[in-house]
């Protein structure tokens, strides 16, 4: 294959606006000469490079570690968070999955929870305000425990690990119809509550984070499953149901109320 | 109560609250289908039926409330995280793609639950709300509203939206409550399918099969 067939030219319209209070427009970009190696970020490097050069303002996006396991990034690519290869981030999306002269939509997460601070960059910090609320455990300080003094089944640890393999990158609030934030929460929640160390606060912080999410003005899960779909660390809606029991025994069978 | 009230007014406590009418939604279906399977067996069988069904008194009375009560419940909480829903995404997307999870039935849940809150109401009207005499049975109300083609056609329109509704709220209201485990989810959403094939098979056959027995 010789290098011109590797290379693509392509038509973006990507979410330009200025600040989070103006009013933003999608923006036509015409990219011609884009190696299909290349990965989605190092094609949005590549277009401000020549914007740049052209003195016009770059498309600013969040990035960081560019291998998948930051969350960091992404970005709604023609209709679906992270582009359309499931399980996957927007860094190890690659160029190779379009076709010359595909025309490729960009929008940022979109929800009231996460205002856009620039482009394609949102505001995220309501993910951290409820992981603050309640997503910790108390650990007594001392001398380093003996390995495996606490008794925890494999079948537990591979679900809490899994649970815990969320990386709060955003897409399942993007990509629910309600932009609700529950497959998020319900990892954060499952992580703890499913083992022995989250178990002495597993009411109270079921019932601060949910009551945290819900005040940062995330939407309300119907049950949709996209955020499963869309989830680069294919993290299930199992999750949900156990966040939905976890809430049920704080509210209706414990005294945190 | 306040413990109550707080928990119920929570996202999830307004989803327990849309699962737990929903399911009793689903029993009185159950009932009603068994109730009606009467009318395949003809005009006596149904009116005896009825008979009976108000030779209970009081008790219809209490169903009748609850299942008002269980109304304003589904329509009031379902109405609020609509609005609630809209309003968490203020601006949408320019284009929106299914990922995978979406269905027709799942999309389309309070589209669908508007129209049967109409059926609901306007299939009170036609058959509830009427005097019922010796002259003019129930059966006799029902064979003259189902020989009118328009009638037909709307009331099996009405239990094809009933079967759509009935195909996600079914697990959906699993999931909801918390009964979400890999063993059991593949059962439950396959019973689902199967409820609302027969709700909407068991239903929407008698505006066909009663003008060929009344004739």
């Amino acid at each position: 294959m010789t290098t011109e067939e590797k290379n693509i030219n392509i038509t973006l319209k990507v979410w330009r606006q200025k600040s989070p209070d103006v009013k933003g427009r999608l923006e036509t970009i015409e990219a011609r000469d884009i190696s299909t190696d290349m990965s989605f970020l190092e094609m949005l490097d590549t277009i401000n490079e020549g914007l740049i050069i052209q003195s016009k303002e770059p498309i600013e996006f969040d990035n960081d570690c560019r291998e998948g396991i930051c969350g960091m990034c992404g970005a709604v690519v023609d209709g679906i968070p992270h582009g359309p290869e499931s399980a996957m981030t927007l860094c190890q999306l690659h160029m190779r999955k379009f076709k010359n002269e595909d025309i490729i939509f960009v929008e940022p997460w979109r929800a009231r929870a996460f205002p856009i601070i620039k482009d394609l960059i949102v505001d995220r910090s309501a993910l951290d305000k409820i992981i603050q609320s309640g997503g910790f455990v108390s650990i007594a300080a001392g001398g380093a425990p003996d390995a495996n003094s606490i008794p925890i089944s494999q079948d537990i640890a591979e679900k809490a690990m899994d649970a815990a393999a969320c990386i709060g990158c955003g897409a399942c609030v993007a990509a629910c119809p309600n932009a609700s934030a529950m497959l998020f929460v319900s990892a954060k929640i499952s992580q703890l509550a499913l083992l022995p160390q989250g178990k002495p606060e597993a009411a109270q912080r079921a019932w601060n984070m949910v009551n945290t999410m819900d005040d940062c003005g995330f939407g309300n899960c119907t049950n949709e499953k996209e955020c499963e779909a869309v989830c680069p660390k294919k993290i299930s809606i199992v999750n949900i149901a156990r966040m939905n029991r976890e809430f049920f025994k704080s509210g209706f069978a414990s005294q945190v109320l | 109560m306040n413990w109550l009230i707080n928990t119920f007014g929570t996202s999830i406590g307004k989803k327990l609250l849309m699962a737990l009418s929903g399911a009793c939604f689903i029993g009185f279906l159950l009932g009603h289908l068994g109730g009606n399977t009467t009318l395949y067996f003809g005009k006596e069988a149904f009116n005896s039926y009825a008979e009976h069904l108000h030779a209970l008194g009081i008790l219809v009375n209490i169903a009748e409330i609850s299942l008002l009560t269980l109304l304003v419940i589904h329509v009031v909480t379902g109405v609020t995280l609509f609005f609630q829903n809209l309003g968490a995404r203020p601006q949408r997307y320019a284009v929106s793609k299914r990922a995978g999870g979406r269905t027709w039935a799942s999309a389309t849940m309070p589209y669908t639950g508007v129209l049967i809150l109409i059926f609901v109401i306007f299939h009170l009207i036609n058959f509830h709300f009427v005097e019922k005499t010796l002259d003019n049975t129930i059966f006799d109300i029902v064979s003259k509203t189902f020989v009118q083609p328009e009638f037909m056609i709307f009331y099996i329109i009405a239990m094809i939206i009933v079967a759509f509704h009935v195909s996600h709220g079914f697990w959906s209201l699993f999931q909801t409550l918390g009964a979400n485990h890999p063993k059991y989810m593949p059962i439950i959403t396959r019973v689902g399918i199967i409820l609302s094939l027969v709700f909407g098979i068991g239903f929407g056959l008698l505006p066909i099969f009663v003008p060929l027995i009344a004739s």
